[in-house]
């Protein structure tokens, strides 16, 4: 998905070939195919293989007295399908529900992101002494390492010997139980928001300093400015962002699983977890894939219809 | 890893699991290749510490023999999805250990060497092992998919310092009086709880709901081998585990967060606990610097009234066996290996060093053994211990009853009621949930 957004500019920057021209015709050598052709069959082998592989794994009943000869497992038809989107059964239920609590979390977890990077970075368009500082500072969550970050975390979550507990004052349970959701939600956000923040900084930059000139010379104040030049100049930006941190959030595997260990509180349940439990831990693969080919669908339909909609309604202002 | 579909895992699972396998075997001479992989789990103080034990004992091997062992020490949070990974692709180590409750589930997997009699002859005969630990190596019926290598067992450990300044004179000798001390040694204004619990623990809770369920006179599956969490039995005996916190009040809340031993060590060796149930752990509390004159150690006790049809159990038969991959490339040196670990001399010292149990009768002559710790364990394993069910959904059972009890443990502490109705609601739906996966 990503990459059909970064190739649209590029494909605009270098214009649409010539019809006619004939020294065009000769500079259409294998060379850049020849160079793509690594790239191509990494991805082939790295995402789409792979992908496919789990595609097939989801119509078959891939438990432990098939995985050592794969090709002898029996097929399922669409029965690994029926049996999790059925909601009456146990594993329906669990996975509607951990579907539930991940659509929670992508929301407010985005939000948040998308909120406190504009601010900051709109807050520090102007140049101030010990800027250079804060916007390296806002940047380290970005740059540490996800392992590292997220278990010193965890550390501060703990109930008895826990920062957070001893800063607030309470004696409260952050890995379990209803806090566990906060817990999580506040960790996505404090990894995330610098890559808004850096994202929105870039596209900041690209605004030309003569529309705000013009502005303020016509009595517009700082919050006219914010609607009538930021904004509409950064949608462009603001859409690819908001596309990548729903993508990223929606899969998060690594949070939760450093947070949480192989078990994730039900109140925190996400469904990148939910389905590494269902095929890892019950060693029932094909259960597993079928989950993951329906979240696969659901994740292409959303950024499909929300690049339709992006794309419809940029050629609407642009007409 | 963001996460895309569980076939990118499992790929990435397998090619980090041909990557750790290459080189081994491939030195081929006219005999066979002269080197064996192996994968030790960990039972020392580290990694590194398990690789400075087995090292020289290797190089023994390879003295004698002229075949090299290859050593990789997987910790136990990687090692059976390293062993899905390597029954997957076909690539994995020669020798491996894997934990005995494991053996029905992997048996299925068709992957590893059958122990016949005549594959046990080979590694000293049949008769030399302890049978509860013979016990616990596949289902019934089936030759063994591996054989026994460290013995292990729980026992109630209890900090004799607090007993004494509670005036407590012995170990308690049934639960009744486990609860009754547990609340004597319990002052949550000074810290101090009268028993520690795991209860975040997965595998943990699921041990102790079977050990509980055979007293309760429970089977977690039918003679066919259906899943029959949810019978009464079992609904008792998770209920009494959990009300050890709800009920009770022994356990400190903040043990339902705990997930790992050293904690529930810590706080034993500290004070803040006064009772641990846990496998022989002598070298973990040399570890945390624990003064063992302080820390003794007792059966679990069972209930001075047990329930009809309740069997005597107060621990599960625990342990690490000894598999071969039926891929192995030199199946007699994977043998050799494996008879050369389980020989009195191998087995007196590694157990003496990782503070586990000989699986072997002749081991036990050596002093070491003659302790009263040890002794404890030793009785323990040879009269109260039953083997955790020995079918092929074992590890669906411990993930699913571990996990739900690790909820409820969740809900206590939050103040919600965990009443029976709700314990078999829970365990209803891991029925379901086990029989989806077989």
């Amino acid at each position: 998905m990503t990459t059909a957004v970064r190739g649209a500019p590029a494909a605009k920057a270098a214009g649409a070939p010539r019809p006619g021209s004939p020294r065009r015709k000769r500079r259409r050598p294998a060379l850049p195919y020849l160079l793509l052709l690594p790239a191509l069959l990494l991805e082939l082998l790295i995402h789409v293989v792979p992908m496919l592989v789990g595609v097939v794994m989801s119509f078959v009943k891939l438990t432990q007295y098939y995985i050592r000869n794969w090709s002898a497992a029996p097929g399922a038809g669409l029965d690994n399908y029926k049996f999790v989107l059925d909601f009456d059964t146990a594993t329906g239920k669990a996975l509607a529900h951990s579907f539930g609590i991940t659509v929670e979390y992508t929301v407010l977890s985005v939000g948040l992101c998308w909120l406190f990077g504009t601010s900051a970075a709109v807050l520090m368009q102007r140049s101030f002494r010990g800027r250079g500082l804060l916007r390296t500072l806002f940047l380290v969550p970005y740059a540490l390492p996800m392992y590292a970050a997220v278990i010193t975390w965890s550390f501060m979550f703990q109930r008895d010997t826990g920062l957070v507990n001893s800063l607030l004052g309470t004696h409260s349970f952050w890995l379990i139980g209803d806090n566990s959701f906060w817990s999580l939600l506040i960790v996505s956000v404090w990894r995330n928001w610098p890559f808004a923040f850096l994202i929105v900084m870039a596209g900041l930059q690209n605004i030309p300093g003569e529309l705000y000139e013009a502005a303020s010379i016509d009595g517009a104040g700082w919050w006219t400015q914010f609607r009538a030049i930021t904004q509409p100049m950064l949608r462009p930006v603001n859409q690819v962002l908001l596309l990548v941190l729903f993508l990223w959030t929606f899969n998060d595997f690594n949070t939760p699983y450093v947070l949480f260990g192989k078990s994730a509180p039900r109140e925190a349940s996400l469904i990148s977890i939910h389905i590494y439990q269902s095929s890892f831990v019950t060693w029932n693969f094909g259960l597993g894939s079928a989950m993951s080919v329906l979240l696969l669908l659901f994740l292409m339909v959303v950024s499909a219809a929300y690049l339709a909609v992006a794309s419809r309604r940029r050629r609407r202002a642009s007409v | 890893m963001r996460m895309r579909t569980t076939a990118s895992a499992l790929v990435l699972a397998l090619a980090a699991a041909t990557t750790a396998a290459c080189g081994g075997g491939d030195s081929t001479s006219a005999d066979g290749p002269k080197e064996l992989t192996y994968w030790a789990s960990n039972q020392g103080t580290s990694l590194d510490n398990d690789k400075a034990v087995l090292q020289p004992e290797l190089d023994k091997f390879e003295k004698a023999t002229g075949v090299k062992v290859k050593l990789e020490v997987v910790p136990w949070s990687d090692l059976l999805n390293r062993i899905l990974a390597a029954t997957t692709s076909g690539q994995g180590p020669d020798v491996l250990n894997i934990g005995n409750t494991w053996s029905a589930s992997l048996q299925a997997t068709g992957a590893f060497l059958p122990f016949d009699d005549a594959a046990l002859d080979k590694v000293g005969g049949k008769a030399r092992f302890l049978g509860p630990s013979l016990a616990a190596t596949g289902a019934n019926g089936q030759p063994p998919v591996g054989v026994p290598l460290y013995g292990q067992a729980y026992g109630l450990y209890y900090n004799k310092k607090l007993f004494k300044d509670a005036g407590i004179t012995a170990p308690p000798a049934t639960w009744e009086e486990l609860v009754a001390d547990g609340k004597k040694l319990t002052d949550p204004q000074k810290g101090q709880w009268g028993l520690s619990l795991q209860a975040g623990q997965v595998t943990e809770n699921s041990h102790h709901a079977a050990i509980l369920g055979a007293q309760h006179g429970a089977n977690f599956f039918s003679q066919d081998g259906k899943p029959q969490l949810a019978s009464d039995p079992a609904v008792a005996a998770v209920q009494q585990y959990v009300d050890l916190m709800q009920k009770d009040k022994i356990v400190n809340p903040s043990n339902a967060e705990y997930a790992d031993t050293a904690k529930s060590l810590k706080d034993l060796v500290d004070g803040k606990a006064a009772m641990f149930m846990n496998q022989a752990s002598t070298g973990s509390f040399k570890n945390i610097g624990a003064d063992m004159a302080n820390i003794g150690v007792a059966p679990i006790p069972l209930p001075a009234n047990p329930p009809a049809n309740g069997r005597k159990v107060t621990s599960f038969v625990a342990g690490i066996n000894l598999a071969v991959f039926k891929s192995a490339k030199n199946p007699d040196a994977a043998l050799d290996f494996v008879k050369f670990m389980v020989s009195a001399p191998e087995q007196a010292l590694l157990n003496k060093t990782y503070g586990s149990l000989p699986t072997v009768q002749d081991a036990y002559g050596d002093p070491a053994f003659q302790t009263e710790d040890v002794k404890v364990f030793q009785s323990v394993l040879s009269t109260t211990a039953e083997p955790m069910p020995q079918v092929t959904q074992e590890s669906q059972f411990e993930t699913l009853i571990g996990t739900a009890m690790k909820t409820m443990f969740a809900d206590v502490a939050a103040g919600r009621t965990v009443e029976a109705g709700k314990i078999k609601d829970q365990l209803a739906q891991a029925d379901q949930q086990i029989a989806a996966g077989s």
